[in-house]
């Protein structure tokens, strides 16, 4: 039986909102209720009760057949399913015999579901014989990852979002919850105002919309976390604001921990001088973390991606254990995640660093059960390549195939040019991806077309251990399958059919929970033991749970760590190096999420209203910046850094500190010409966790000035000019999506270049004022629909943006001038038909002349003109007087 | 009664008549002449009675009746062959002699004829009056040049084509209506006339024409050796003022009668108006300043003379085979001096076409092809020497949407809410 026919059995279709699902966006992982029609926020939900932010809220209209990937493709052709698995495994089998298992890799994504990850990890450590299996959350969360298993002895979050509502302090560090976790934010805003004594500190280099709601925000300079949290440490101590009975029964590590936070002393002037804060704003945060028993600490992006992230981590949960707060009812560090299945990732053993269910490849103990668990023929036995040293072995031919899934790295790793590079020169690139283009597409040898959300199936787990299902209710598109499936049906053609008999994704969360025992058997805290017996009944049935399952929703209330001494660790966190900023480049840049998009937008990118809020790629700076080095707010700035450059609208904020820039981390080359933030980075990474530092790029901006700019609207892909960027126009356009370029370049675009670039158009409008450099184009195809609307000049020329859009849509009658003018003609009252032609003298001006007193023809020409050229109209003018007259 | 005589009877003679009599009912017994053996007609309409688009009836501007009524005396069918000014009388070819204390000649104006051997062949026609487009109605389905890419010319093509002739068009230059279009506007109606069946032959100089050797036509040749065959040959290459009878009566003439801003000749019993006229070195081809110089004339004839004559150069609007054409000024930009000035605003659309020539933020000229809508619009910039820096985006768009310069999308320049 057919998956989609297993489906159609168990969950009836139709019915009103009859769907209980998660959102495919954010780690906080809300639950929608949904037909396909309509959607809401599931009321039963834990993390949402059934809120929705704008992304969640408008994620219908990211579906539909457009620029989706339909077929496998093979080296560009299209072939069958059977022809395409063929070629994926016995490419990588051949590979594997030539070269050994660690010449192929994997790189997955926290968009996988749990079942997924859990094949993909185990056909590659325990079959292929590689840990080469690593995955975007190497760039989001694996500081922390690292961060929890120092302290904890495993990669647990202790605390669960109604934490944040117990809370008397909620601090949020390097994380702006307001735009990249909606839902979480609203959650505080909601407690702030039923307890407005709830504190709110918000630590951030940018003044971001999440400062709205704190009492108190702390500037610091980037990358001055461990400053901060051990001045912390050492505040607490001579304050005497330590639970010293806590440190005593359930850590270890604390003196050694202590001694280096002191190293920077206790003059809190200083320390507040060297941060860039005030010593007012940085003593009221201590004083208030000391006073407030429940506190949660919540931390992101800002603190995991730098080069210390691992270190910025642990200085944080430094101070919950040297206060006894972790895992208490309102008082935890809290780490939240950017995916809706980072954490799925994570706890399956997706890191080249893990082995599986929280256990360690290199311990023997754990190596040895989990190869007799999985049967496992060749389980892998040493660490592997994680996401940036992945990428530099397929540059250097190390790996000689990768298999991408549902992840964009083209455009999300560091040095992303040079990914771009070495995947165009591997040998094999295998793509599942469940759209038709993108930047990392368009170097795969193999595209595989993967089930969306909205059609696949199976578990996620957000960032509290919530374990909730992903279910379907639209039909797969085309030759669309769920990535288990394509990952059972290669490991089968490899040659391992017997370990990988899966026919439905219950089948192997079922095995993935039996797996979990062995977690338990050293200790570990993930527990879904419960769910080993689930039947296919009970799976399609599955409602929200915190793992361990049955439990509290919180882990180590008791004080038992998962490490071998059942202690805590503290880690002592040594600050990192003063860094000149160079001449060459002066600026900081950092960057991260904005509200309505996500990612590379291939999702949100097909929603023309989630751009209402942000439509173009731009760096913020402050309007120091912008003086100082010649910029125009509303211009163009380039930035360059040593790997690569940008070229981005200028945009002013205060909010940034001086000396800094941000720019938002999701255009790729598909929505801009040159926008994708990871060009500019350069590959520094973490030590510990291998993450890259996201947030701390030096650069040099310039400003650009373009001889002209202008508007664009097609369907098509855009000419070459120095600088667009597009906003999609209407989700739902069958005729192929049309989409809003702003545009702006130096060189002339030749009526030669347009008519290379658009050969389909059988008629071009066309409108010239060259001593201004203002030009309009419409292209039309041999029907006359629009196929394309263009207008430059020296400054952006005037439009009607939304009824362009319309003429689109239009099927016939395009009136031509109103085409040009792109906006439509307000023709006034209707005057009638023209009687004068020579000048243009329509019926009702002539009644009008004739009412007022005219008496004849001649006085009517006196008038109003009529008549008074040719004179072939005077007939129709008598006939009007006698009718008016009589 | 004083005695006013006219000689002639068309669209300026006709104009004269109702203002004249509208002004001074009881003022004069008029006698008018007309050569031609018909009643007053608008000329303009030959094109479409060509074409079959019209009939006689309808472009019978003046009836018999309408000069019974006003108690004029119209001849027709007999030009008027001397003035003799001691006596103040005229004298028709069929002898009548007829008194005037003033006299108005509007004698209009003959088609120029071809300088070349074999223009008196049988068959050679003019376009110019309801005799010859009777004469043109009449031809058998034949093959016709037509001589002249003007106006005339095009009119003639368009309808013998519409009578289902074979018509080849010869002009001399580059591209059509010269005069009065653009390069760019010509070559359209180049191809929108070709697409109904016209052929033309470009910058091409009529040689002679080829005697069939009855004394009829067999050919055109041209410069560059080529021979159209041909049954008819139609001459449109411009008019001549016809001013003999005013000068054979002893009138200044140099290219028409010269009269002064009241439209007096040197004689001050005789005024001249129209296409016969000469009027500060400028001769007249165009309907509109006929009718303003009948409107002037008429206020002196009755006597309540204080108007003066003054050139406006105003927009000329043609009209070929349905096809709107406004031109004015100096729409090329170049003063007339081949080398361009100033600024070209140009729009291309299917079937309508728009120049508009800038000079210092002024409309100094435009062509306007097909959808002429905008015509008053933009002559009123250009009459009024509008400064048009705030409209100059949407300003070929027309009227309609410079009304809102001022619009800025919402969208348009933020980056950041």
């Amino acid at each position: 039986m057919s998956v989609e026919a297993k489906i159609q059995e168990t969950e009836p279709k139709n019915a009103p909102l009859s769907t209980c699902t998660t959102c495919p966006y954010c780690g906080v992982g809300c639950g929608i209720r949904t037909d396909g029609v309509t959607l809401k926020g599931d009321t039963q939900h834990p993390a949402n009760a059934g809120r929705l932010c704008v992304k969640g809220s408008s994620v219908l209209e990211t579906l539909g057949d457009q620029d989706r990937l339909l077929n496998p493709e093979v080296d560009g052709e299209v072939v069958s399913w059977d022809q395409a698995l063929d070629e994926v495994a016995g490419r990588f089998r051949r590979i594997v015999d030539e070269h050994g298992p660690d010449a192929v890799a994997f790189y997955v994504s926290g968009q996988l579901l749990t079942e997924d990850y859990y094949v993909a990890n185990k056909l590659m450590k325990g079959y292929i014989g590689s840990a080469n299996i690593d995955t975007n959350s190497r760039l989001c969360m694996s500081s922390a990852v690292v961060a929890h298993k120092r302290a904890f002895g495993e990669d647990v979050v202790p605390g669960c979002y109604e934490d944040l509502e117990l809370a008397d302090l909620v601090i949020l560090t390097g994380s702006n919850t307001a735009w990249a976790h909606p839902i979480v934010y609203q959650r505080i805003v909601a407690a702030k105002q039923a307890r407005p004594d709830m504190k709110v500190v918000v630590i951030d280099p940018r003044r971001t919309a999440t400062c709205d709601l704190a009492d108190l925000h702390l500037a610091i300079r980037p990358g001055q976390d461990v400053p901060l949290f051990n001045g912390l440490l050492t505040w607490l101590d001579d304050n005497k604001a330590l639970d010293q009975a806590y440190i005593d029964a359930h850590t270890e590590g604390f003196q050694a921990t202590l001694e280096t936070a002191r190293r920077q002393g206790n003059d809190w002037e200083a320390l507040a001088a060297k941060m860039g804060v005030s010593k007012v704003d940085l003593t009221t945060f201590y004083h208030w973390f000391a006073a407030c028993e429940r506190t949660v600490t919540v931390f992101s992006q800002g603190v995991n991606q730098a080069r210390n992230g691992s270190d910025q981590g642990n200085a944080i949960i430094n101070a919950h254990l040297a206060t006894g707060r972790v895992g208490k009812s309102g008082a935890s560090p809290f780490s939240i995640t950017g995916q809706p299945n980072a954490m799925g990732g994570r706890e399956v053993g997706g890191l080249a660093n893990q082995l599986a269910v929280h256990l360690d490849i290199d311990n023997p103990a754990h190596h040895a059960a989990v190869a007799d668990f999985w049967q496992a023929p060749a389980l892998a036995t040493k660490n592997g390549l994680t996401a940036v040293e992945l990428f530099e072995a397929v540059s250097s031919g190390e790996v000689k195939a990768v298999w991408i899934m549902a992840t964009n790295p083209v455009d999300s790793l560091p040095e992303a040019d040079k990914v771009r590079q070495a995947l165009m020169a591997c040998d094999t690139v295998v793509v599942s991806d469940c759209v038709a283009s993108g930047d990392t597409l368009a170097c795969a040898d193999i595209r595989l077309p993967a089930l969306g959300w909205g059609e696949k199936s199976g578990m996620v787990t957000n960032s509290e251990r919530c374990v909730s299902r992903q279910r379907p209710f639209v039909p797969a598109p085309g030759q669309a399958k769920a990535d288990w499936w394509i990952i059972t049906e290669v490991a089968q053609r490899m040659g391992f059919a017997d370990a990988f008999p899966y026919q439905h994704e219950h089948d192997i969360f079922a095995e993935y929970s039996a797996l979990t025992a062995v977690a338990g058997q050293f200790g570990k805290r993930l527990d879904l033991t419960g769910a080993a017996d689930l039947s296919a009944d009970q799976y399609a049935q599955w409602q929200p749970q915190h793992w361990p399952l049955n439990g509290d929703p919180r882990c180590y209330a008791d004080g038992q760590f998962s490490t071998p001494s059942g202690r805590a660790r503290f880690v002592s966190c040594e600050n990192p190096p003063a860094r000149q900023i160079g001449d060459a480049f002066p600026i900081i840049l950092n960057s991260g999420r904005i509200r309505d998009q996500w990612h590379t937008m291939t999702r949100t990118g097909r929603a023309g209203r989630l751009f209402a809020h942000l439509s173009e790629p731009f760096a913020a700076l402050h309007p120091q910046d912008i003086e100082r080095y010649r910029l125009q707010e509303g211009g163009f700035v380039r930035l360059t850094s040593r790997v690569g450059d940008a070229l981005v609208r200028v945009t002013r904020d205060t909010g940034q500190r001086p000396g800094t820039a941000f720019m938002p981390m999701h255009w790729t080359d598909q929505f801009s010409r040159r926008a994708r933030v990871d060009a500019l980075v350069p590959a520094r990474l973490d030590p510990h966790s291998g993450q890259p530092a996201f947030k701390h790029t030096p650069v040099n901006v310039s400003d650009w000035q373009p001889r002209w700019h202008g508007w664009l609207f097609t369907a098509a892909s855009p000419p070459a000019v120095e600088y667009w960027a597009r906003v999609p126009v209407d989700a739902f356009l069958q005729a192929g999506q049309v989409q809003r370029y702003r545009l702006a370049g130096d060189a002339d675009l030749t009526e030669q270049q347009l008519h290379d670039w658009l050969p389909q158009a059988a008629q071009w409008l066309a409108l010239n004022d060259p001593a201004t450099g203002h030009y309009r184009r419409a292209a039309l195809d041999k029907d006359g629909h629009l196929l394309a609307w263009l207008a430059i000049g020296e400054t952006l020329p005037v439009c009607d943006v939304d009824w362009l859009a319309d003429c689109f849509a239009v099927e016939a009658d395009i009136q031509h001038m109103a085409i040009l003018a792109g906006q439509p003609a307000d023709a006034g009252p209707d005057l009638g038909p023209v009687i004068c032609s020579c000048f243009q003298v329509r019926q009702k001006t002539i009644e009008g002349v004739v009412e007022e007193g005219a008496d004849s023809v001649e006085a009517i020409g006196k008038g109003c003109q009529a008549g008074t050229n040719c004179g072939s109209c005077i007939p129709e003018l008598r006939g009007l007087l006698e009718t008016c007259t009589s | 009664m004083k005695r006013l005589v006219v000689v002639g009877n068309g669209m300026a003679a006709c104009r004269l008549l109702e203002e004249l009599t509208r002004l001074a009912p009881d003022l004069y017994q008029i006698t008018v002449v007309g050569d031609e053996p018909f009643a007053g007609y608008n000329r303009v309409m030959l094109s479409p009675l060509l074409g079959g688009g019209t009939d006689e009836k309808t472009i019978t501007t003046h009836p018999h009746q309408w000069y019974r009524d006003r108690n004029i005396r119209l001849i027709t069918g007999t030009p008027v062959v001397a003035i003799h000014r001691r006596r103040r009388q005229v004298e028709t070819a069929a002898g009548h002699l007829l008194d005037y204390d003033r006299l108005l000649l509007a004698t209009g104006a003959a088609p120029r004829q071809l300088p070349v051997e074999g223009v008196t062949l049988d068959g050679v026609v003019s376009f110019r009056d309801l005799y010859d487009v009777r004469r043109l109605l009449s031809l058998p389905a034949a093959r016709v040049v037509v001589v002249g890419g003007g106006f005339l010319g095009l009119e003639a093509a368009d309808a013998l084509v519409k009578q289902g002739h074979d018509v080849t068009l010869v002009h001399s230059r580059g591209h059509l209506l010269n005069q009065q279009l653009d390069e760019s506007a010509g070559h359209r109606l180049q191809q929108d006339l070709e697409a109904r069946g016209l052929k033309f032959v470009m910058q091409a100089r009529t040689q002679s024409i080829e005697d069939n050797g009855q004394g009829a036509v067999a050919a055109v040749h041209l410069a560059d050796g080529q021979r159209l065959p041909a049954d008819y040959v139609v001459q449109a290459v411009g008019i001549v003022p016809r001013a003999e009878l005013a000068a054979s009566a002893g009138l200044t003439v140099n290219q028409g009668v010269r009269v002064d801003d009241t439209l007096q000749t040197f004689d001050p019993a005789i005024y001249a108006i129209g296409e016969c006229v000469e009027h500060r070195e400028r001769t007249f081809g165009l309907v509109a300043p006929l009718y303003e110089q009948a409107s002037v004339c008429a206020s002196h004839l009755a006597e309540l003379g204080h108007r003066r004559y003054l050139y406006a150069d105003s927009a000329t609007r043609l009209k070929i085979s349905g096809i709107d054409l406004v031109s004015c000024g100096d729409f090329l930009g170049d003063r007339g001096k081949g080398t361009e000035q100033g600024e070209t605003l140009q729009l291309n659309l299917p079937g309508s076409y728009r120049r508009v020539q800038i000079r210092d933020n002024r409309v100094v000229g435009m062509v306007l092809y097909g959808d002429v809508s905008d015509a008053p619009f933009f002559e009123k910039l250009w009459k009024e020497k509008t400064d048009i820096g705030a409209l100059r985006e949407a300003l070929l768009l027309g009227e309609v949407f410079c009304k809102r310069p001022g619009d800025s999308d919402e969208h348009s320049e933020e980056v950041a809410a």
